[in-house]
């Protein structure tokens, strides 16, 4: 398939694994965070890490909105789908995400709450229109990829003049998760998190461009090399931040020219500014409450909010303890590490949201990596 | 008017609609059977208008299955319910080593359904039948409240027949076995999905909704001895058949991804909806699972028939504890192949 393919080529692949085996200094291990779900997926997908050099580790960040999803607002969602007049509608990556009481929007649906799986958010403004006796929710989700959508869907059901639609926002925001990850900002756990550069963000970057990144490669002196989702854009990616590493360089730089440019798309951020304010603080699962890191709507559009529309309160709800994925999504733990992972948690009857999505790293590393670890362990043995 | 003789209005297959009365076991009912079922799928046995079928039954081992169909859309490229009704209760049967003798069909009728649609799902029926050579011989037909089902559901049995002593089945697959796929995967569910509701795209993709015992017979015909298993990969696609295998047999299996046959129409679909085809179901196509001394001829023979055309040895049973399905992806890394967890596509057949 042409402009995929090309992304793809098993040859290309082997040359650039060569290049990075070839540069990366065998006296030391380069720990690099690809933070994007997309990344892990494309990671995991293609088997790449059986073309790295050993000491060249990938750390699985927060870059998946279902899995950064907490408890609280799964629970506040089931609650509100449950109002006898609402119909919630949700994209299907979100219908298995355990709230408390091992209660899902699947279970939900199941006891007879009218949850309809969406594939976009055009399709709630269709219910909305064609049911017009229906309070139609939309359990709005994402990084800053999905945030301009959501945007859209407010303007139209503004100029359509639907009353009956909401949007119930979790949209949250990827340069503060980064920052929270650096300054090991979390629940209590402040183990530090060992990273020398970030993979940054594909689509999130198209959006918001190069520019929010230069802090941390400035100020935290953390290479981040922004990359597109094929598997040559990651291995391309983890050798420019294997040069960067080496000659001691701590810049902001684009692997992604295709599509990121240095300012990102303008128009998809005035219209997320015009509909979204910045939220005071937002809870993030595995990171804990980070300030300034989520949106919800102004006020002017306060009507399309579904928390204030029906009332909806955030009650707190807390994680199985023995659920590492808070530690997982920070990076500083494998998830093999957790008791969970394999046992009780797996892609079929999920514990933690990183077993949920098929970019969490628990759930990417149970469906493509578990024989891989056995195949690393032995080259590392070999090469000790 | 002749008190003898009532007048008998004729179905209105052109903008009539199933109504309760057509499953209330009156008149109404018995015209709907005879106007479309038995005038599609007519034989001895429907004629003769028993509740039942009987006939002789032939010497060697008797095979049986059931199947129930809700897909959505019921029509699609290539192929609609009535059609994968017949061949999925025909391709169970044959991946036994069977030879399919008689079908069953049961039909549970959405009130209000249009009874050119049920005609069009009873002729198409009778089509894929008479094509494959195994009638259907008895059937029963129930009318639910709108809302109640959507539009139809088909339940079909299948009766076959192996020759005596013939045992395939899911624990068989032993390490350095070869495993077969017979053509390219992912055509149906592909297909079905481009006609959801809010998922429509454009593509020439046609479902592979196909009878295989045709191929079957040709199979093991060339290579009976070695075959060990055969499974038609259909919901879950050729990643769940392949997990099942491994887990009844206790093996595990090492595969190729460039060695699986998959359209690039397939491939770029899978690519938008962020499906793998590995994933996906198949309506005409079948893994067999053979002893490596057979492979050669086995391929052959599958090669030769017009649906095993594009037949490729796509990997190995391997000794594993772990029962993984391992996959060297064309890109040179490794990776399992595992399930899908949850519901990709509900109701694909």
């Amino acid at each position: 398939m042409k402009y995929v393919d090309e992304y793809r080529d098993g040859a290309l692949a082997r040359s650039i694994a060569a290049g990075i085996a070839r540069e990366a200094n065998p006296n030391r291990t380069y720990r690099l965070m690809e933070f994007c779900g997309g990344h892990t997926h494309a990671i995991s997908r293609y088997g790449l890490e059986d073309l790295l050099p050993v000491n060249v580790r990938l750390i699985h960040g927060p870059g998946c909105p279902v899995c950064v999803l907490p408890m609280a607002r799964v629970d506040m969602a089931i609650a509100c789908s449950r109002l006898p007049e609402v119909t919630l509608a949700a994209y299907g990556d979100l219908m298995r995400v355990p709230g408390s009481g091992g209660l899902s929007l699947l279970k939900a649906k199941a006891e007879g709450a009218d949850i309809r799986m969406v594939y976009s958010t055009l399709d709630a403004i269709r219910i909305a229109e064609a049911e017009p006796g229906r309070e139609v929710v939309f359990f709005a989700i994402g990084f800053e990829t999905t945030t301009p959508p959501t945007a859209l869907a407010i303007r139209s059901a503004e100029k359509k003049g639907l009353k009956n639609f909401s949007i119930l926002c979790n949209h949250v925001m990827t340069p503060p998760a980064m920052r929270a990850i650096l300054d090991g900002a979390s629940e209590g756990d402040a183990t530090p998190v060992l990273i020398e550069g970030f993979i940054g963000p594909a689509h999130v970057s198209t959006v918001i461009g190069t520019h929010p990144y230069e802090p941390f490669a400035r100020d935290d002196r953390k290479p981040v090399v922004i990359a597109g989702f094929e598997p040559l854009d990651v291995a391309q990616a983890i050798l420019m931040l294997v040069r960067q590493i080496n000659e001691g360089r701590a810049e902001v730089e684009n692997q992604y020219i295709r599509a990121v440019t240095p300012s990102g798309n303008l128009k998809a951020q005035a219209e997320v500014a015009a509909v979204f304010e910045t939220r005071e603080s937002f809870e993030w699962r595995g990171l804990g409450f980070l300030p300034r890191s989520a949106l919800k709507l102004r006020p002017e559009f306060a009507a399309y909010d579904a928390e204030l529309r029906f009332g909806l309160a955030e009650a707190l709800a807390k994680d199985n303890p023995a659920c590492e994925c808070g530690t997982i999504l920070r990076g500083a733990k494998a998830p093999r590490a957790c008791k969970l992972f394999g046992t009780v948690c797996t892609p079929d009857t999920p514990m933690g949201s990183c077993m949920v999505s098929p970019e969490g790293a628990c759930a990417a590393h149970w469906t493509y990596g578990r024989f891989r670890e056995r195949a690393r362990a032995d080259r590392r043995k070999e090469v000790a | 008017m002749n008190p003898e003789k009532p007048v008998r209005r004729k179905l209105d297959l052109k903008h009539g609609r199933v109504d309760l009365s057509h499953g209330a076991g009156g008149r109404a009912m018995g015209q709907l059977i005879e106007d479309i079922f038995l005038a599609a799928f007519d034989n001895a046995w429907l004629r003769a208008g028993n509740d039942q079928a009987a006939f002789d039954v032939a010497a060697g081992r008797m095979v049986m299955t059931t199947d129930a169909y809700v897909v959505s859309p019921i029509f699609f490229p290539g192929g609609d319910i009535g059609a994968l009704a017949v061949n999925g209760t025909i391709n169970d049967i044959a991946m036994a080593g069977a030879r399919p003798l008689y079908l069953s069909a049961s039909f549970i009728i959405e009130e209000g359904f249009p009874l050119a649609d049920l005609k069009r799902v009873a002729t198409s029926m009778g089509e894929a039948s008479r094509a494959a050579g195994v009638p259907i011989v008895t059937g029963d037909t129930k009318v639910v409240e709108r809302g109640k089902a959507d539009k139809v559901f088909v339940s079909t049995a299948g009766v076959g027949v192996a020759p005596s002593g013939l045992v395939l089945t899911s624990d068989a697959a032993r390490p350095g076995d070869v495993a077969i796929v017979s053509g390219t995967i992912g055509d149906h569910g592909v297909a079905v999905m481009s006609k959801r509701e809010n998922l429509e795209f454009e593509t020439e993709i046609l479902s592979d909704t196909a009878a295989l015992h045709g191929l079957v017979a040709d199979m093991m015909a060339a290579a009976g001895p070695g075959l060990r298993v055969m499974r038609d990969p259909t919901r879950g696609g050729l990643a769940a058949t392949l997990n099942e295998l491994a887990h009844q047999s206790g093996v595990g299996f090492s595969i190729e991804e460039d060695a699986i046959p998959v359209r690039a129409e397939v491939v770029a679909a899978c690519e938008f909806l962020g499906l793998d085809p590995l994933n996906v179901a198949n309506e005409g196509k079948l893994v067999a699972i053979v002893a490596p001394e057979y492979a050669g001829v086995l391929l052959a023979a599958m090669k030769a028939h017009p649906l095993g055309a594009q037949s490729s040895v796509i990997g190995r049973a391997v000794e594993d504890a772990n029962r993984f399905v391992e996959m060297r992806t064309a890109f040179g890394g490794g990776r399992i192949v595992d399930w899908l967890a949850g519901e990709q596509l509900p109701r694909i057949c």
